[in-house]
């Protein structure tokens, strides 16, 4: 480099068309300038006529035989067929999921927070799938409940309460519910709304289950906010549906009165 | 100038310019053209297996060993080939949450990822359950958005790499969506989110004045276009609002584009960008020819779509 540096110097001193002849060194030395001249896209499916490559597919198949297995496994029997769509204000499967959350939650809640769960409260839009007849297994926890969603304990006013209550009402819908009664009339007016038995009251802070995705505002619950305290309790929604399955021997879930229509 | 001065500059760049001249015996002429494969993939979530005959419009699409046969064939035909990801590896099936991430990082390696971006769900197992995965990569991760100084990630995931296919130097950074919002905070931790424009244009002034890429690539998770939030930055907005990006592979939202989308960047020329919804149902192909440029007056660019 330092000779090479030299001989430059030594050569710019001596020529007269220093200038010139150091641009035509540089011009000869440099990369060819590249030129993008045509760019073509296109999207390829991945389909059928493709032919699996062997190597992968036999990469893939242990965890996937290991999965099958462990989802197929059987872990309760179902004596019917669950949905959503059972009944008018209260389902089936939306009073199953709801009273799991408070029996598998309140444990948990209250070793860590010495308070138990007055209310748990879900979205019907939530359960994705109906339990079948039948088997029931890790699969069904996945099909019903596919997100990641987690439980949390949201300490609220019964200010707040009365706001869910409202929710509840202009929905419609059997948003699955447990801890609570609500009544109302054929235009849906509120005639009471109770909470372990007893009318609401406004100064005091009821605990209400749900998942981390209403808490934060999913579905437009917006009742969730302001709060007086929030309780993560660390346990996936689709776990505590596994922990159930394996815990009990047959589901027979039943629509009751917790939200319903009063008959006259 | 001191003339003195001046004489030094011109004699390191000239000496430097020699020392080249090693390189240039090495660095092989293009043929008439040399072309680049750029292969994509986004949001493929954790589809591994292909879907089922009762699976909708989705029916008997995609899978990971189908797309490993036609990456190779690809690859047979031009070895200057490069396969990246946009991000969303993780999370939609139970291979994820049985296995963590781990099986997508293996399969990725095996069909040769050269490289990946990181989306927001692949902070689903938390910033730890994807440093814990990492092992599993043999591909890199670029993110030049996403300050990870404070989390796990610190100098795991750098904001660029450069890769040489036949003497074509090829860069390409990557971006990433406000994790704000998004993504609870407990998973993303310390990772600190900065503005995409601003990160690009510096990205994009170091590709092309220091490392002389001949092709700049930005490999995003912004998502392709949010009509109902027209502030909210995306591949569309990033690519008028910026220069000298030939190419941007999005996803985030699942937008299933037929062909690349051509945008007018900020000096009204052409930047293509795409994206090729999700689940690993398509493999998106861009070719890039390149000529040497013999005669400067022709440096028009043809786009095929």
């Amino acid at each position: 480099m330092q000779n090479i540096k030299k001989f430059i110097f030594d050569e710019l001193v001596i020529h007269k068309h220093i200038l010139s002849t150091v641009v035509l060194i540089f011009c000869f030395s440099c990369k060819p300038k590249l030129n993008i001249q045509t760019i073509e896209g296109k999207r390829l499916n991945i389909d059928t006529t493709l032919v699996e490559d062997t190597s992968v597919e036999n990469f893939i198949k242990p965890y996937r035989i290991h999965i099958e297995k462990d989802l197929d496994s059987a872990l309760a029997y179902a004596l019917d067929t669950y949905h959503k769509n059972d009944g008018v204000l209260n389902s089936t499967i939306g009073n199953l999921m709801a009273d799991i959350i408070m029996k598998e939650g309140n444990p948990i809640f209250q070793k860590r927070a010495k308070k138990s769960i007055d209310a748990v409260i879900l979205n019907h839009g939530g359960i994705r799938a109906e339990i079948p007849k039948g088997i029931v297994n890790a699969r069904t926890a996945f099909n019903v409940m596919p997100f990641e969603n987690e439980i949390v304990v949201v300490g609220l006013k019964g200010n707040q309460i009365k706001k869910a209550v409202d929710y509840l009402i202009k929905g419609r819908r059997a948003h699955p519910i447990s801890g609570m009664e609500i009544v109302v009339d054929s235009d849906y007016k509120l005639i009471y709304a109770k909470i372990n038995d007893e009318p609401i009251d406004n100064g005091k802070v009821y605990y209400v289950a749900t998942s981390d995705y209403l808490y934060n505002n999913g579905d437009n619950m917006s009742f969730y906010q302001p709060n007086e305290s929030v309780h993560v309790l660390d346990y996936k929604i689709r776990n505590v549906l596994i922990d159930y399955f394996k815990k009990v021997d047959t589901i027979n879930p039943v629509k009751d009165q917790r939200f319903v229509i009063k008959q006259y | 100038m001191k003339r003195r001065d001046f004489i030094n500059r011109m004699a390191i760049g000239s000496a430097s310019v020699t020392l080249g001249g090693l390189g240039l015996q090495s660095f092989k002429t293009p043929d008439q053209s040399t072309k680049i494969t750029i292969l994509h993939t986004n949001d493929v979530h954790s589809h591994i297996d292909p879907f089922g005959p009762d699976e909708g419009r989705n029916a008997n699409k995609g899978g990971v060993a189908r797309r490993a046969a036609l990456i190779n064939s690809i690859r047979k035909e031009n070895k200057n080939t490069l396969l990246l990801d946009a991000g969303d590896i993780f999370q939609g099936t139970p291979y994820f949450n049985y296995y963590g991430g781990e099986l997508e990082f293996k399969l990725m390696s095996m069909l040769k990822y050269d490289l990946a971006t990181i989306g927001n769900h692949d902070f689903d197992n938390g910033i730890n359950g994807l440093y814990a995965q990492l092992p599993h990569a043999e591909f890199d991760f670029v993110s030049a958005n996403y300050d990870f100084s404070n989390t796990d990630l610190n100098t795991h995931v750098k904001p660029y790499k450069v890769f040489t296919k036949s003497g074509i130097k090829i860069g390409v950074f990557g971006l990433g969506i406000e994790l704000k919002g998004l993504v609870d905070k407990k998973l993303y931790k310390e990772t600190k989110y900065l503005d995409p424009v601003e990160i690009s244009t510096d990205m994009v002034r170091l590709l092309k004045e220091e490392e002389h890429c001949d092709l700049v690539i930005c490999l995003s998770h912004l998502g392709y276009n949010y009509s109902r939030n027209p502030k909210k930055v995306s591949d569309l907005k990033l690519a008028e609002a910026t220069k000298d990006i030939d190419l941007i592979i999005g996803g985030h939202t699942h937008t299933f584009l037929p062909k690349p989308t051509i945008v007018k960047n900020k000096e009204g020329k052409n930047t293509l960008v795409n994206q090729v919804g999700c689940y690993g149902l398509y493999l998106g192909q861009i070719d890039f020819y390149f000529d040497i440029d013999k005669n400067s007056s022709s440096n028009a660019t043809t786009i095929i779509v």
